[in-house]
């Protein structure tokens, strides 16, 4: 389709040209890796699957410290879950709730409409709980960091070794693709077979690393296949329609050219 | 036959009852079916109508978006991804309502930009063309303001750099910020202001729009060739020819909105938005939005802040005098050898300050920016008043239907205007 290729360098050109321009600002021009992803492009979509697997990622690694607040465990679903799976992985956590009748707070086990649960109660609990340094919250992660998809990948592949004469502070860790090049997260994915995935797929950190990708950037952007599939429609049926609108205006004005 | 009935010409017996007491359909016949409009329009004659589309998409969203959005800094931020995943086609609302805004400074410059270019500010549309940079003013503090509401990084850093300028001013600076804030620092009473404002500005823009088109229907259009119809056989009637016209822009616009809105929602944004604001955490690039990016660059270009403030403001005062500043007589710059490529390299000037706005204030980018900021006040007050008297123009054409037909035989029937038969 090079119309679309062509809209899209278009876009991409005014982008270079405005808004997008921070971008290189702010990454210190560290070039990413361009990784492809089953959502890229105009016909993206989510591999349920590997989202499925990512969100078990999540679950046994990431949730230790990074809460997920704007997801309701009922959102899984969309990923192919059925009502008694997400009612069961609900059910794995406890819930504050209340006041009561009797004006007590009290615990129950959580339920679809929940939101899912934060590791900690408050930014000073994160805070103490990780040597001073804020875990974010990932619900918006992949829209809310220059690079989207590709950093988050880039970032979690990145540890290693510092170059030569570089000083890590203590208690950071060197990533290649971190700004500053010195994080407080510790590689969270860091050997094969870290997690053991219910489906029978080898857990190489590789295939963790492109499974929690695929979930994080579904739980940012939960529209992006309705929203994709919408827009193709739309645009053909735009290109139609200023076909007919060219040629009415071309019926009208031929008495006057 | 009652007296003070308004004698209407409709023949459906409901609209001649409503047009004899309110002459609505006479009016709209009037002003947008039998409108005589120069018959020599180019596609950049779209872009007010672009405009005005526009407009009513960016207030009809917004309308849903307030339904279901929390003016409060601890909730504003959860109550529009809230938006984006649980209220039904939210995303679509949002995103078309945030690249709306992008789409309509797209519009408005290139609208802009045709004024400049065929010299419609010139009399007799110097009202018409000063109304039009007050609609601009009145965009740019509505834009900034939603801007603000997401409350995320940007929004609340952009907002304390922005209303911070007002500080420059000597002695009332520092009260006008806290006024402008409703306290001491960007805070809730900022953010519920600016919503109420936000919400308020768009029909405050919708009534100068009228008295845009209002002056607008007095004067008549310019049009490519700069010069006044002459006559009936240099018009045509708005309907069907504009409309068609005007439709044929629609649908290209169109396509370009929604290949934002579908498959790049957030290219033009930043990606800093998309964290909850934080007082005590700084960005480290505070950048506006690429649409302010210019004036963004003529304000840093100036060491001094109350210089840069003062400049920044100026380069769009200036707007409101330069049907004075242009001395030539000539509207059209085709017929003007020596004011095009000025002109040219004032608009590659605008498209570098938009470029170097959004970089970081080190070199090369402050040299370049206070080259082109000089340049962009260069032409308005130096340039464009010697051209007037140096220039030689090139011959202006007899009449709008001459050049257009090439010869200059008799006019084909078809040519002439006529009224609505085919309404």
């Amino acid at each position: 389709m090079p119309a679309f290729r062509s809209l899209r360098a278009l876009f991409l050109g005014l982008g270079l040209m405005a808004g997008a321009t921070p971008a290189l600002a702010a990454s210190e021009a560290i070039s990413l890796p361009d990784t492809r992803f089953s959502f890229d492009g105009l016909f993206g979509h989510f591999d349920r699957a590997s989202a499925q697997r990512g969100f078990q990622v999540y679950k046994e690694v990431c949730s230790g410290c990074h809460s997920m607040h704007l997801l309701a465990y009922r959102n899984l679903r969309q990923l192919g879950l059925s009502e008694a799976e997400v009612a069961g992985i609900a059910a794995t956590v406890q819930m504050m709730d209340g006041p009561n009748d009797e004006g007590q707070m009290v615990e129950r086990p959580g339920r679809a409409s929940d939101r899912f649960k934060s590791p900690f109660p408050n930014e000073q609990a994160a805070r103490a709980a990780n040597n001073g340094a804020y875990p974010p919250d990932l619900s918006v992660i992949t829209k809310a960091r220059e690079g989207g998809a590709d950093y988050i990948h880039a970032l979690l592949m990145g540890y290693g070794d510092p170059p030569a004469g570089m000083q890590i502070a203590d208690g950071m860790h060197y990533n290649k693709y971190f700004a500053g090049h010195q994080i407080a997260m510790p590689a969270p994915i860091s050997s094969d077979g870290q997690v053991e995935y219910h489906d029978g797929t080898r857990a190489t950190v590789d295939q963790m690393v492109t499974d929690v990708t695929q979930f994080l950037t579904w739980a940012a952007e939960p529209e992006l296949e309705e929203r994709k599939a919408m827009g193709v429609k739309i645009i053909l049926f735009l290109t139609i329609l200023g076909g007919l609108a060219y040629a009415v205006k071309r019926k009208v004005w031929a008495d006057v050219h | 036959m009652a007296t003070g009935l308004h004698k209407s010409d409709f023949q459906n017996p409901v609209i001649r009852w409503v047009d004899a007491r309110l002459p609505v359909f006479t009016m709209m016949q009037k002003e947008y079916g039998t409108f005589p409009t120069p018959r020599n329009f180019n596609y950049f004659w779209n872009f007010g109508a672009l405009a005005m589309v526009n407009l009513v998409i960016m207030i009809a969203t917004g309308i849903f978006l307030a339904m279901n959005y929390t003016a409060h800094t601890g909730m504003a931020f959860d109550s529009v991804e809230r938006i984006m995943r649980d209220v039904n086609y939210g995303w679509l609302l949002r995103y078309a309502h945030a690249n709306g805004a992008s789409m309509f400074f797209i519009v408005v410059y290139i609208h802009i930009f045709r004024g400049l270019y065929y010299g419609s500010y010139k009399a007799p549309r110097e009202l018409l063309w000063m109304i039009g940079v007050v609609i601009f003013l009145l965009m740019m503090a509505t834009a900034f303001m939603g801007y603000v509401l997401p409350w995320g990084q940007m929004s609340f850093w952009g907002a304390t750099v922005i209303t911070n300028l007002f500080s420059a001013f000597p002695l009332v600076g520092e009260s006008i910020v806290t006024w402008l804030w409703g306290g001491f620092s960007v805070d809730n009473p900022t953010l519920n202001r600016f919503f109420s404002l936000h919400y308020l500005m768009p029909f405050v823009i919708f009534g100068v729009v009228f008295l845009h088109v209002a002056a607008l229907h007095i004067t008549g259009s310019n049009n490519p060739l700069g010069i006044d119809p002459k006559g009936p056989q240099d018009t045509v009637p708005f309907h069907p020819y504009y409309t068609a016209k005007d439709s044929v822009g629609l649908v290209v616009y169109f396509i370009v909105f929604a290949a934002l809105v579908f498959f790049f929602p957030n290219l033009l944004g930043h990606a800093d938005n998309y964290i909850p604001a934080n007082p005590l955490v700084t960005p480290p690039h505070i950048v506006p939005e690429w649409y302010f990016l210019p004036f963004y660059a003529i304000l840093r270009a100036v060491p001094d802040k109350l210089g840069g403030v003062l400049l920044m403001f100026g380069s769009i005062a200036i707007l409101f005098v330069l049907p004075w500043l242009d001395t030539s007589p000539v509207r059209s710059m085709r017929f003007r050898p020596l004011a095009r490529p000025f002109f040219a390299v004032w608009c590659l000037c605008f498209i570098v300050l938009l470029y170097v706005g959004g970089k970081p204030p080190e070199e090369p980018f402050v040299t370049i920016a206070r080259v082109a900021t000089a340049y962009y006040f260069l032409y308005f007050l130096v340039i464009l008043p010697l051209l007037g008297r140096l220039e030689r123009p090139l011959p202006l054409p007899e009449s709008i239907a001459r050049p257009v037909l090439r010869g200059g035989g008799p006019l084909p029937a078809g040519a002439m205007s006529k009224p609505m038969e085919k309404a």
